[in-house]
């Protein structure tokens, strides 16, 4: 493999195939976690961590895995490294594992990481489902952080925690209503800047 | 009474779509039509009930008699998957004319996190409703679990209708599909912040 070639990978995740903004998954963690950036970084984070090793694992699997079960077994190899992460959270970042709380075991649900697993690990070996991982790992994080950082700013003032207005934001960006519209609204914006760019 | 608080809560205040943001997959692809969107309700209903009942009995009688409740992410989801496979199994020798109705939206379900969002949330959060903070029993559980579903196929129903009138509307070009469905749910979310403070 071509260092172009693993860099295509990578970026791909990032941009061409962006899992929030183009592929639309995710939705539920995309849109409950984000109320401030700090929270859509850890979350983005996490899932990184469950996507690159479940797809390294599922990649030199997949080959003894029967292709009838081959669903199930990846949801186990997804919930094992679930599980791993929540014992880790909860060791060395308890506070944030607490705020995130319920969207962390809800990794194993998450259609980005079985659908990495189904589309690239399964088909491409270890290192390249690594940087593919990595790639629409790192793609999420960032959609989140920028979905987070807007609704932070717009609803409470502040930037990754550093307030510098006094006195409260608009709450309504900070509750359910604000995560829809600012995601479709960035979703917008992400279009007209692709479009631009091809 | 409790119980009634629990469904109100359930369906209306804390709705699982737009306020506790589980299930978002399912409500933005499969709400295009009032039809499957009732249909895909019902399936989620049907084994979200089911599940919460069994994923409950494991926790107490299983896991935590055993101290291996970090397992628990891992159980309830086999739990799940299996269940939706033997529905599927069941309802196709019992039921061919329901089948027909729900067998497309079945295998989608393993993957909804609304049903295991709720099992696992029934066994670790504590509920205030009109009395005291407590954890759920298992009646109460099943309630909710029910109650949740019949709030994810309100919202879904709800927003059905709305997409059907949106197919029909001009709307500018980067709005197209996804984002402007997801600024119209922004909007009914908003407009189901009216129920907080209801219980």
């Amino acid at each position: 493999m071509s260092n172009n070639n693993k860099f295509k990978i990578l970026t791909d995740g990032i941009i061409k195939n962006n899992p929030t903004f183009v592929l639309v998954l995710g939705m539920c963690p995309t849109l409950g976690t984000t109320t401030s950036a700090i929270n859509g970084l850890g979350m983005g984070l996490a899932t990184t961590f469950v996507l690159v090793l479940s797809n390294i694992f599922i990649s030199l699997l997949a080959k003894y895995i029967p292709d009838k079960v081959r669903i199930p077994s990846y949801i186990v190899v997804i919930a094992a490294f679930v599980t791993v992460l929540q014992l880790i959270m909860q060791a060395y970042v308890p506070s944030l594992y607490a705020t995130l709380g319920l969207f962390i075991p809800l990794i194993v649900v998450n259609c980005i990481v079985l659908g990495r697993a189904e589309a690239f690990a399964s088909k491409n070996g270890a290192g390249a489902s690594a940087l593919d991982g990595l790639g629409s790992g790192l793609g999420f994080t960032l959609s989140l952080t920028v979905l987070g950082l807007l609704r932070e700013l717009l609803g409470s003032g502040s930037a990754f925690g550093w307030k510098f207005i006094s006195g409260d934001g608009i709450l309504a960006f900070v509750l359910a209503p604000g995560a829809f519209i600012v995601l479709g609204y960035l979703m917008v914006i992400f279009r007209k800047l692709t479009v631009k760019t091809k | 009474m409790e119980y009634i608080l629990i469904i109100i809560s359930a369906v209306f205040v804390n709705n699982i779509v737009l306020s506790q943001f589980l299930g978002i997959c399912p409500f933005l692809g499969v709400s295009k039509q009032v039809g499957t969107s009732i249909g895909m309700s019902a399936a989620v209903a049907f084994v979200m009930a089911l599940a919460t009942l069994v994923t409950y009995l494991l926790q107490y009688y299983v896991l935590v008699p055993l101290g291996i409740e970090f397992m628990q992410t891992l159980t309830f989801i086999l739990v799940i998957a299996a269940l939706v496979q033997m529905v599927e199994i069941i309802l196709k020798k019992v039921s061919p004319a329901l089948y027909q109705a729900l067998g497309i939206f079945l295998p989608l379900i393993t993957t909804n996190c609304a049903v295991l969002g709720v099992a696992i949330m029934v066994v670790t959060k504590e509920f205030t409703f009109g009395g005291a903070t407590h954890m759920l029993n298992l009646g109460q559980s099943v309630v909710y679990a029910v109650a949740s579903a019949i709030g994810f196929g309100l919202a879904m129903v709800l927003f059905a209708g709305i997409r059907e009138q949106l197919e029909l509307s001009s709307v500018p070009k980067s709005f197209k599909g996804v984002p402007i469905a997801l600024v119209s749910a922004g909007i009914l979310a908003m407009a189901f912040m009216g129920f907080s403070g209801l219980v």
